[in-house]
């Protein structure tokens, strides 16, 4: 199944964020991730929702029919940032400490919370990113995990030429 | 500062809309309501049922194209509203329903008679409020009008906690839609349009298949014109009977599952399917990688989401099916008909051929084919014709011969038995002046037969013809075919309930017809009666079943045109 991931402006009204998540198990859409949060423009959210389905015709067309969904764009890393945050606490008994903060280092990941045996780390970046911190320290034991869910912003169109990433 | 409470509010926004009746049942939450109500121009009608108050919002819609309104209480006043929500959702009929609540206070408390109506009924309308704010109430009855009515109509729910309806706001007017997200495409893209006059231009073998958006849009004068014009035949759906002259030379009746054969394999055999105001159903369908497999498509929606959900169109055009028929048009201008005799002389063999037959022995059981051809015959087809569901919606879809909109009303992608009573008393309210003529199941007419207080006691002087089999006909008839046999539980008994007596008592003439030669003399006697409703319990053969039929998800090339089909 294919990932998708899609920018939702809706209006910032009580309920909405029930009838979009209620929308998609309706018709069948699973959801992978989605975030929520206030816009610039205080009446509108904005919801970053990442959806396992075939294509996505249909599930904007049917995400579209909701009174209270103001636009749909569909992003992907050409055309837009995705970003992920993860708190991920990694076991470091023994002799591990050294290594785990090795890959921290190699990921840019932050210790945000050192305790005898776990160290809590803030790792952010490209969902790519994020993924793959959490599968080299995996061999060292997570304790606990938690993922935002992607959030992502349509890049300038116009100025795209002159960006280097 | 004048101020007026918010039930005040609700019944001048109400008055505002040009609403003039309005369906429901009161109770503890929206008391508030009803005592403007009492004041107000506004007829209210007492359902028996809050179902029923639904369905008759329905069935006023249909008959009339405007909003109807039905008007109940919070918990299971609400819950019982959620069937006629979702059959309005479905056959896209604009209503407005206005819920009560429990206080703002008691909300989420598990309050007397509080049920979550707005989570409920999510998904079985097109939007819903519930309002926490008494200043809202105007205009977001206005907003609840302009999404019912506008776009692909459906049913819009408000929610009105007590405590709003007895606080206090300053009217203002005019109301306000703040609608940032809800623009209906109106206008066609004139490029598809181009698009599309090229391809029926081109095609051998064109079929309009027309659907329940004709009615909706009122666009059955394009319809004919553009079938005129591009001399392509027609049929329509269930939901479209009456979008189409059913006498015009061009009209091959309704396909799918119990279709005509004319209408299924045009469809089969066509190289050009104009899907105006459709959605592809599974009933008329059937197996959809069998459907139409010759066919490029032209498709038309108000809903852009029905384009392509079930089969993928050559071209799209997303617009108001009336609109875009009137650009056809124009832009057909004076091109001739194209000249389709070939084509049109198979279609015109295939239904001179395969008439929608059923055989009346005189001396024999009476066969309800031959009660509801007698009835088109002796009111002239002169009538709005309400059915409920089953075999006998079935056989008046195929055995009546609708010429004009808004004369048909029944409920066709929920399949809700039951629809009939109330939605007959609706369609009645809506149209007083016409004879309004219920062809009623036994199964589907005691799921709401109460409502037939309701119409002797307001007036409604309505038409029954019971179609009574003793039996859930449609299901038996599936038992008949696919379950060897077994009639598990599906029998309700012809004798068991004394349907003439049962309309007597509820303030009806009751009649019962049990052989073929009484069935005039009785639908006579019905049509001159009209100061109150009339029952005619027409006794009826259990083991007919509904031909032609293509059995669930089967291929529509292989149609059971009769009992001699089957081994």
């Amino acid at each position: 199944m294919n990932q998708h991931t899609l920018s939702v402006l809706v209006e910032n009204k009580a309920g909405v964020l029930a009838r979009v998540s209620s929308l998609l198990a309706r018709r069948g859409f699973n959801i992978h991730s989605l975030a929520v949060g206030p816009t610039a423009d205080e009446g509108i959210s904005r919801m970053t929702i990442v959806v396992d389905a075939p294509e996505l015709e249909q599930v904007k067309k049917q995400l579209h029919k909701l009174i209270n969904v103001v636009k749909i764009t569909e992003l992907d890393r050409a055309t837009a940032v995705e970003r992920e945050i993860s708190l991920v606490r990694v076991s470091t008994d023994g002799q591990k400490r050294s290594d785990v903060l090795e890959v921290a280092t190699l990921f840019d990941a932050v210790a945000v919370d050192v305790g005898v045996s776990t160290i809590m780390f803030l790792v952010t970046g490209s969902p790519d990113k994020v993924n793959d911190f959490v599968e080299l320290v995996r061999p060292y034991g997570i304790a606990d995990l938690v993922k935002s869910g992607r959030v992502a912003l349509a890049r300038d169109q116009k100025s795209r030429k002159l960006r280097a990433i | 500062m004048n101020t007026i409470s918010g039930a005040q509010a609700v019944i001048k926004a109400l008055e505002r809309e040009g609403v003039d009746i309005v369906f429901g049942v009161p109770g503890g939450a929206i008391l508030p309501a009803y005592d403007p109500l009492y004041d107000s121009p506004i007829r209210h009608v007492l359902a028996r049922h809050e179902q029923g108050a639904g369905h008759m919002a329905e069935g006023y819609a249909w008959a009339t194209g405007k909003v109807g309104v039905c008007i109940v209480t919070s918990g299971p006043a609400a819950t019982n509203l959620v069937t006629p929500l979702a059959n309005a959702l479905m056959d896209s009929i604009p209503i407005v329903a206005i819920t009560g609540q429990v206080a703002t206070t008691s909300v989420g408390n598990d309050a007397f008679q509080e049920a979550y109506t707005t989570g409920i009924t999510m998904n079985a309308t097109k939007h819903n409020y519930f309002v926490t704010n008494p200043d809202d109430i105007p205009d977001v009855i206005h907003e609840a009008f302009h999404i019912a009515a506008t776009g692909r109509p459906g049913p819009v729910l408000v929610d009105l906690p007590k405590d709003i309806l007895n606080a206090h706001l300053k009217w203002h007017k005019p109301p306000k839609l703040d609608l940032p997200g809800y623009k209906p495409t109106v206008e066609g893209h004139p490029r598809r349009i181009l698009e599309a006059i090229k391809l029926i231009e081109s095609a051998h073998r064109p079929v309009i298949y027309a659907g329940g958006g004709i009615i909706k849009a009122n666009a059955s004068d394009h319809l004919r014109r553009f079938a005129e014009q591009t001399n392509a035949p027609v049929v329509t759906t269930l939901m479209g009977l009456g979008g189409f002259p059913g006498t015009h030379d061009l009209f091959l009746g309704m396909p799918g599952m119990h279709g005509t054969y004319a209408a299924t394999t045009a469809i089969q055999k066509a190289d050009l399917l104009i899907a105006l105001g459709v959605r592809f159903d599974d009933r008329v369908t059937g197996n959809p990688d069998f459907f139409a497999p010759h066919a490029s498509v032209i498709h038309v929606d108000v809903d852009p989401a029905e384009i392509g959900k079930v089969r993928q169109a050559e071209i799209p055009i997303v617009g108001d099916v009336g609109r875009v028929l009137e650009q056809m048009l124009e832009a057909w201008a004076n091109r001739p008909a194209p000249d389709h005799k070939e084509w049109l002389d198979r279609v015109k063999s295939w239904r001179a051929d395969n008439p929608v037959r059923f055989d009346q022995n005189p001396n024999g059981p009476l066969k309800p084919q031959f009660v509801i051809e007698e009835l088109y015959r002796r009111t002239g087809g002169d009538a709005i014709v309400v059915s409920g569901v089953g075999q006998h919606q079935m056989w008046t879809a195929l055995h009546w011969k609708f010429s004009r909109p808004r004369e048909w009303i029944n409920s066709g992608g929920l399949g809700t038995m039951g629809f009939g009573v109330p939605a007959a008393i609706g369609a009645k309210a809506g149209a007083p002046e016409r004879t309004v003529y219920l062809i009623d199941g036994d199964g589907s007419f005691q799921m709401t037969h109460q409502e037939l207080a309701t119409a002797s006691a307001e007036g409604f002087p309505i038409k029954i013809a019971l179609i009574n089999n003793g039996v859930h006909g449609m299901v038996r008839q599936w038992q008949t075919l696919f379950y060897g046999s077994r009639y598990s539980g599906s029998e309700l008994g012809r004798d068991t309930v004394n349907f003439p007596m049962l309309a007597e008592a509820m303030g009806c003439i009751g009649m019962r017809v049990e052989t073929p030669g009484e069935v005039g003399p009785a639908i006579e006697k019905s049509l001159s009666i009209n100061d109150r409703p009339v029952l005619i319990e027409f006794v009826v053969d259990p083991d007919e079943m509904v031909f032609p039929m293509v059995p669930a998800g089967g291929s529509n090339d292989q149609i059971i045109l009769g009992p001699e089909d089957l081994e």
